[in-house]
């Protein structure tokens, strides 16, 4: 006898694994979209979406064209951000303009600005941004300003000011580039639409079709239909994640500057976390639409936006930042930062590492429990 | 709605097949039903009596083949077929999440009844089906012997000329088996083709005509009798015992 | 027509006796409203400044009390070592160090020009130069005001009239959004996210469910029309679609102050037109899902490119050319605009004229396309 009468129970836990393996492969169309998305949205923040403003529109009002002004017009269609759209002879069309969406900053020249300027007197430009998106508008003012004061220096018009040269450094991301920060929590996502999404309602199918019950009088027991229902989703989600790493590396260099062990136990971790939620979220549903929608506003939408993987959760208001505190993406979103981009080991991280620790015991008892007691 | 006055037979089929990719479900099969006859087709799970239905019903598209259902092609003029049709699927199809009434309201709207005709109809039907008490309960909330019999009275509202039966009384009990036959033969007897599969050889005795479907092929056609003094069997399970055996 | 008014009363019906579609469709949204509004927000908050003056003089103080009396920036810590400020920024007490070399003010005096170091902590991109814009605007503002009131210059001019020293005056004004309410920006433009990730998911799964169930082989075999079948499914989805739009502008309105400067009869109208584009492109999921779970994933496919490639969250014209394409076959792009530049600048019709026709043209292709995929019998 090769086998040892203890391990009797391995054969069916193998062949129930087996079947699960069979049907997370079979469905093609949602594997091919698992693996697809969490690519895309690298390529996407990667390639695609840029915070930096690089092409700003400016319609410049110059009521009275002289020498100064047309230097000026000069100067601001020469700036490589800038592009000169119109000029207008009054403020009127402006609005228009911003209201179509042709034009980002309006550049106002006061009448007779040249000859102002000659006599010495003060000589006035608006700056007016289409702030409706604040940031956007306000970095763009900010742009136009610094060209702006540039040109009245070497129009020797800068009433005497000094010049104060600002030297910024942009520390840990030097090319502001959001993909290094969005990889992390990226890995979060998928870890979470893996994890507890699939699994969650793989299980409330089972459960649906009657299937679980059968499972159920079989000699597997609980705890053995728990692993291995939720082993195949655990081997997916780890491999999507490395899938993501290379992908992030390799075309975008996204910076590794810590240990890939230290972040793939601790990606483990969190996966665990994550199965616990979705096997508590199946046991407590009934059927296959309510676990989803229980998923999705349980586990992906506080992972999408409490977690602090787009938005930065110091611009939430007082009354939500608590709440991030329960979302267990957001620790390990902190986790994965640290290791990737500032190259940090478990001694900085041990906090975040804890409270993950904390919430996957207090979970998995709870999933375990309901599990049992909804289904005996 | 009752047949075009000619000779033609209600269903005519002739070399009808099925491929799904290298898979071949129906490899053309030809018999004709007669008006007002109740013909069984029986096969074992997987012949392919769901596919060859699905093709008579309009579902599915014939790999090869000619079929006339109601004196209709099945190629071009399924929408005609679909007027003179009622069809119950293997699976209990009607809306579990509306009551008794409102699904019997909605398919005789579909069917073109006037309002007084489906008023009438639903009151008779939910008489004789015995479900007064239950009317205005949702449908999900029966037992599935009642759901069965709701499921055909209603594919018959219209009074189809010929009326498509998917394994009707599969998973229901011997007492609801046999009203489900008698409800079926009050349809016959008031002019309406019955095209029936099932598993349940003691009902194929119930027919006038019956087909056995061995692996995407008729096997055996002709009345219950005929067949079993053919195969020199008692029972039609034992002729469909013995041409399914090479096969298996 | 008759046929059609059956179709419908029943999907009334069943949506009004489904408590959890119900929910999802009338409260789940609000919710998601008042929870993304103020969680996706990339409004950049008061930085903590950590001032490293290695100069300690009145004009090095000025400038760090310049930097902080703005608002913009709130003290995290001083000291004269950028060890400990690095110290401050690995801990993240501190997101910005700004670091005034000696000899500061001696060299503003003497030659015009001094250099100050400002370390953000970039992170996060984009809240980073958000920062460095604030900064840079202050620090300029200082510089031309050090400039004019600047003693050593006018003790040339003592005792006879100076001659003025030319001088721009640059002012800045922020039209539509002065108090640069980052929620009256965005709520608009979540809104319609949430409306077309509703209404597309809807669908979907609305008729992928039957196909599961049966119920659609049962009707396919009917004498319905695609049409009508098509019809008897959107037409109510559609309605409840609007609804939730117009509590979705309520919310808007009520909780989060959003300004409605241009008219809200004209938003509405568009969004009856859009939602067609929005339902049709769900009805087209449903053509190709086999199950609600793919249903549901291949929505959330597209969501990803409703809410990335939308110019919601990031500016449209930053994106490389490609990503802009792909961008103007997203309608959620052009009704995104269109809500900002209703709502908050008042447009009127003629303004969005083309980006309506756009989304009108969109609603009847995806239509026409979704109609003739749906087949009522499979090949």
């Amino acid at each position: 006898m090769r086998r040892a009468p203890g391990s009797a129970a391995r054969g069916p836990l193998v062949a129930f694994m087996v079947k699960e393996v069979q049907h997370i492969l079979r469905d093609r169309q949602t594997l091919t979209i698992l693996i697809l998305m969490p690519l895309l949205q690298v390529v996407l923040f990667g390639y695609a979406l840029r915070t930096d403003i690089q092409d700003i529109r400016v319609a410049v009002v110059d009521p009275t064209p002289d020498y100064a002004t047309l230097a000026l017009r000069n100067r601001l269609g020469a700036t490589d951000r800038f592009r000169l759209v119109q000029v207008l002879p009054d403020a009127s069309r402006l609005e228009t303009l911003f209201r179509r969406n042709e034009a980002d900053v309006g550049v106002e020249v006061a009448p007779r600005f040249g000859t102002r300027l000659a006599r010495g007197e003060p000589a006035d430009i608006q700056i007016v941004a289409d702030a409706s998106d604040p940031n956007g508008g306000t970095t763009m003012a900010a742009y136009v300003n610094a060209v702006i004061d540039d040109f009245a220096g070497q129009m020797g018009a800068s009433g005497g000011a000094v010049h104060i040269a600002l030297d910024t450094r942009m520390r840990f991301n030097p090319t502001l580039a959001s993909v290094n920060l969005f990889v992390p929590g990226l890995i979060a996502l998928v870890i979470t639409l893996v994890s507890a999404l699939m699994t969650a309602i793989s299980l409330s199918r089972e459960k649906e079709r009657g299937t679980l019950e059968s499972l159920l009088v079989s000699p597997l027991r609980p705890w053995q239909i728990i692993v291995g229902k939720v082993l195949p989703y655990l081997g997916l989600g780890l491999t999507i994640v490395l899938l993501v790493l290379a992908a992030a590396w390799g075309v975008f260099r996204v910076p590794f500057r810590g240990s890939l062990a230290l972040l793939l136990g601790e990606a483990l971790l969190y996966t665990l976390v994550s199965l616990a939620l979705g096997v508590l979220i199946a046991a407590r549903t009934s059927t296959q639409r309510s676990a989803m929608l229980a998923a999705l506003v349980g586990t992906m939408m506080p992972s999408a936006l409490l977690s602090g993987m787009i938005f930065p959760i110091a611009s939430m208001p007082a009354w939500l930042r608590p709440v991030t505190y329960i979302v267990p993406a957001r620790w390990f979103i902190i986790i994965a930062r640290g290791v990737m981009l500032e190259g940090v080991g478990l001694v900085n991280l041990w906090i975040e590492t804890g409270v993950l620790v904390l919430m996957t015991l207090v979970l998995l008892v709870a999933a375990v429990r309901s599990f049992d007691a909804r289904l005996a | 709605m009752t047949l075009p006055p000619n000779d033609e037979p209600a269903i005519r089929v002739r070399d009808l097949a099925r491929r799904f990719g290298g898979f071949i479900a129906v490899r053309g099969i030809s018999f004709e039903v007669a008006r007002g006859e109740v013909f069984g087709f029986l096969g074992a799970n997987g012949a392919g009596k769901t596919t060859a239905i699905k093709m008579l019903t309009g579902l599915l598209l014939p790999t090869s083949g000619e079929a006339r259902v109601a004196g209709y092609d099945v190629y071009r003029e399924t929408e005609s077929i679909r007027r003179h049709i009622g069809y119950m699927s293997q699976r209990f199809s009607l809306y579990e999440d509306l009551t008794v009434r409102e699904n019997i309201e909605l398919y005789g709207g579909i069917y073109g009844l006037s309002d007084e005709r489906i008023a009438k109809r639903s009151t008779e039907l939910i008489a004789r089906l015995g479900l007064h008490d239950v009317r205005d309960t949702l449908v999900g909330s029966i037992p599935l012997g009642w759901k069965q019999k709701l499921a055909f009275s209603v594919a018959v509202i219209h009074d189809p000329a010929i009326v498509f039966l998917d394994e009707p009384t599969s998973g229901v009990d011997p007492i609801t088996r046999r009203q489900f036959w008698e409800m079926i033969y009050t349809a016959a007897s008031k002019g309406t083709t019955v095209f029936v599969t099932t598993h349940y050889m003691d009902e194929a005795e119930y027919c006038d005509r019956v087909s056995i479907m061995v692996e995407g092929t008729i096997a055996a056609l002709g009345t219950p009798n005929d067949l079993k003094s053919r195969y020199g069997a008692a029972t039609i399970e034992d002729v469909f015992v013995r041409l399914a055996r090479p096969a298996a | 027509m008759r046929t059609l008014r059956f179709l419908l009363r029943k999907e009334y019906r069943q949506i009004a006796r489904d408590r959890m579609m119900l929910a999802q469709i009338l409260v789940l949204p609000v919710i998601q409203l008042l929870l993304l509004a103020n969680a996706a927000t990339f409004e950049v908050t008061r930085a903590r400044l950590y001032a490293v003056d290695l100069d300690h003089t009145v004009t090095s103080r000025a400038l760090i009390d310049r930097l902080v009396s703005s608002g913009r920036f709130a003290r995290a810590g001083s000291s004269g070592s950028m060890a400990l400020a690095d110290a401050a920024m690995l801990d993240r007490r501190a997101d910005v160090i700004a670091r005034i070399p000696r000899d500061f003010e001696r060299d503003l005096l003497r030659v015009d020009a001094a250099p100050v170091q400002l370390i953000l902590d970039a992170k996060d991109g984009a809240a980073a130069a958000v920062t460095r814009s604030y900064a840079s605007t202050i620090i300029t503002g200082y510089a031309a005001e050090l400039g004019a009131a600047r003693p050593g210059r006018q003790a040339f001019a003592l005792g006879a009239p100076a001659p003025a020293a030319p001088r721009v005056e640059v002012r800045s004004r922020a039209w539509y959004n002065p108090g640069l309410d980052y929620q009256d920006y965005m709520v608009p433009g979540i809104l319609v996210e949430l409306i077309t990730i509703a209404g597309t998911l809807l669908t979907a799964v609305n008729i992928t469910r039957e196909k599961e169930i049966g119920t659609l082989d049962q009707l396919n075999v009917t004498p319905v029309t695609r049409a009508q079948f098509i019809a008897g499914k959107l037409i109510p989805l559609w309605s409840i679609a609007l609804v939730e739009f117009g509590v979705g502008l309520a919310v808007a309105a009520v909780v989060f102050h959003v300004p409605m400067r241009g008219s809200v009869a004209l938003v509405v109208g568009v969004a009856a037109i859009y939602l067609v584009a929005a339902l049709g492109i769900g009805l087209w999921v449903s053509t190709i899902a086999g199950t609600q779970q793919q249903a549901m994933f291949i929505t959330f496919f597209l969501m990803l490119i409703y809410l990335l490639m939308s110019g919601l969250f990031t500016p449209l014209r930053s994106m490389p050319d490609w990503a802009q394409w792909i961008a103007h076959l997203n309608p959620v792009m052009y009704f995104v605009r269109i809500m900002r530049d209703v709502l908050m600048k008042g447009a009127g019709p003629s303004d969005i004229a083309p980006d309506v026709g756009i989304l009108a043209l969109y609603g009847a292709l995806v239509f026409t396309l979704a109609v003739r995929q749906y087949a009522k019998r499979s090949a």
